[in-house]
């Protein structure tokens, strides 16, 4: 059985990108144990000899043409955008402090 | 004369021969709507001006004697997660509040081609994760039977709409039962097409090699209908089947299974489900031997190891599926005042935009896919759906379709299992073998349970691409029920609003 530290999850919620507060990472730490309890036992299943399954379909490189076609229009494509300048995404300083 | 509660081959037919208008029909259910939904709250959204206007152009075709697809002035509700240009869709979280599509998704191209009219947008589980529709940030969904309970999910707005008569048609998605498991509890019809069946362009995406939108309706026939009019190859989803749609009209009408081998799945019943749901599911069995068929056992013992699989597998993609929700194209964007970066302000956004169950998904997700423990987990997940696709490879050898209860309960009252993540996931343990082999899965309702009278779904499992058998099982079990019932399900449920 596999356990998953707090300080693990942590990790977790910084590469995942979500900013959790110490109440939240408790508590979900105790549900994250509880669930992987659940589904460690796929690995009794996961014998050697089977070949692992991604995808349902039996298709691949499922390409098209390199000819360009029309999509969205540059005011379509940035119409969700919070912000916007000169036709681009405005966003905020990537390099900031550390 | 009102035409709220027939079906919508009949509501079809109607407007066919004259007897009223689709401006009229639409605005019956728009009063429908008003009536009950302050309590059902099936729906998020209302697009009264594109639904009127789209109902007032199908009547002039219709007037100038254009030939109409089956389905035309038809009204539908559509479940949020689909993408419809101009139209609010938020897939029921905060991520997504107020947020306009540019563009429509397949399946809402293909409704318009079919001139079915979209009244609003339902309510769902977060970005699909759920199964009671309590995950939706915008408050649950109550089931038309018992307001105090779900009405199951994701898809629970969609579900909730059908029975509560607010629309004869709905289209809903399902990674992993989120179309069939709404339709068990709330006594409706609800089916995931073979995956690859109904384009994902425009589907916003939970886990991708395991989502599908498909028709929901009262019966099964006009699911059938639904079904052909969202089905089909889309050049711009590269998952999708290059092949013609399954004939599931023709299927629906063929009320006959002489000679269908139906095999009943011995790991999907037994312990962990409701006895009524036993007990409705074996007299429909019953049902279907009554129509000639023969009933065989099967055994897919690595059934067992599905739940867990799944729960793996979807949170691995959803994790990197929800990366997009960054605040940086679109969607909520919290925090920034100029003084912080934009990893900050990321990680703020992701906070506030999303709710508990989507956060540990992206979590347990981020986590299977972490190097030192992919193999462990999504790796063996991976192995567990070949085994799960060979069980189902040697099941359909023994059976032309498969069977089993949807869900292992009856709808539960809300706020039940909120706190218990395990024992919610239990509800999908009969409809997540079918999202992991790519199948495709119907339920149908099968009646109420005797000790809560609560409805109970029968679900049919047909192999890849042969959805025309789960139709024509589905409408022979639904008319000898009907038969045996003397009218349909529906007409037990509780009255709402002031009819």
């Amino acid at each position: 059985m596999s356990a998953i530290s707090r300080d693990e999850v942590a990790h977790l919620a910084r590469l995942a990108r979500i900013e959790m507060n110490d109440a939240e990472l408790d508590h979900l730490s105790a549900e994250m144990q509880v669930i992987l309890n659940a589904v460690d036992r796929v690995q009794e299943a996961a014998k050697a000899d089977v070949p692992p399954t991604s995808h349902p379909l039996p298709l691949q490189n499922v390409f098209r043409p390199d000819v360009i076609r029309p999509s969205l229009t540059p005011s379509e494509a940035l119409s969700g955008a919070p912000a916007q300048e000169e036709q681009r995404f405005k966003v905020p300083q990537i390099l900031g402090e550390e | 004369m009102s035409f709220i509660f027939k079906s919508a081959s009949e509501q079809a037919q109607a407007l066919h021969k004259g007897e009223i208008s689709s401006l009229e029909l639409v605005n019956q259910h728009y009063a429908r709507i008003e009536e009950v939904d302050a309590d059902v709250h099936a729906f998020l959204h209302l697009d009264k001006e594109g639904a009127l206007a789209q109902a007032a152009a199908v009547d002039a075709k219709r007037k100038a004697g254009e030939k109409l697809s089956p389905l035309a002035g038809v009204p539908l509700a559509l479940k949020d997660v689909m993408a419809q240009k101009g139209v609010p869709t938020t897939c029921g979280s905060k991520m997504l509040e107020g947020w306009r599509p540019p563009y429509d998704s397949t399946v809402v191209t293909n409704l318009k081609k079919n001139d079915i009219v979209i009244l609003g947008k339902t309510n769902m589980d977060e970005f699909a994760m759920g199964s009671s529709t309590e995950n939706s940030a915008y408050g649950p969904t109550h089931n038309p039977w018992d307001l105090s309970r779900i009405p199951g999910g994701s898809g629970g707005g969609s579900s909730a709409a059908l029975a509560a008569f607010e629309a004869p048609l709905a289209i809903g998605t399902d990674t992993g039962g989120s179309i069939r498991q709404p339709a068990a509890v709330t006594g409706t019809v609800g089916v995931k097409p073979t995956y690859g069946g109904v384009s994902r362009f425009g589907l916003i995406a939970f886990s991708s090699s395991l989502d599908q939108a498909g028709p929901c309706a009262r019966t099964v026939l006009d699911a059938a209908l639904l079904h052909e009019a969202i089905a089909g190859h889309d050049e711009r989803d590269s998952t999708s089947i290059n092949q013609p749609v399954p004939q599931v009209v023709a299927a629906a009408k063929k009320l006959d299974v002489k000679g269908l081998k139906i095999g009943v799945v011995k790991e999907l019943q037994g312990e962990g489900y409701q006895a009524g749901v036993l007990q409705r599911f074996n007299e429909s069995v019953e049902e279907l031997v009554k129509a000639g068929a023969e009933v065989v056992e099967v055994s897919c013992p690595n059934f067992t190891y599905a739940l867990p699989a799944y729960y793996l597998i979807a949170p691995s993609e959803c994790s990197s599926n929800l990366a997009r929700f960054d605040s940086m194209r679109y969607g909520l964007r919290v925090g920034d005042d100029g003084s912080r970066s934009a990893e900050e302000v990321m990680n703020l956004t992701r906070q506030a935009g999303f709710g508990r169950e989507v956060k540990r998904r992206i979590i347990l997700g981020t986590y299977a896919l972490s190097s030192g423990y992919y193999d462990a987990y999504y790796g063996s997940a991976q192995k567990v759906r070949t085994l799960i696709m060979r069980d189902y490879a040697a099941a359909f050898g023994k059976a032309d379709v498969l069977v089993s209860p949807t869900a292992p309960t009856t709808a539960f009252k809300i706020g039940d299992k909120v706190d218990d993540p395990v024992a919610m996931y239990l509800n999908d343990i009969a409809t997540i073998p079918v999202n992991l082999a790519g199948i495709g899965g119907m339920s149908l309702p099968a009646g109420l349970a005797p000790e809560d009278n609560l409805p109970v779904g029968f679900q049919i499992m047909a192999p890849a691409m042969k959805d025309d058998l789960m139709y024509q099982v589905g409408a022979t079990l639904e008319a000898a029920l009907i038969d045996k019932w003397g009218g349909n399900l529906m007409s037990l449920a509780p009255k709402l609003g002031a009819r």
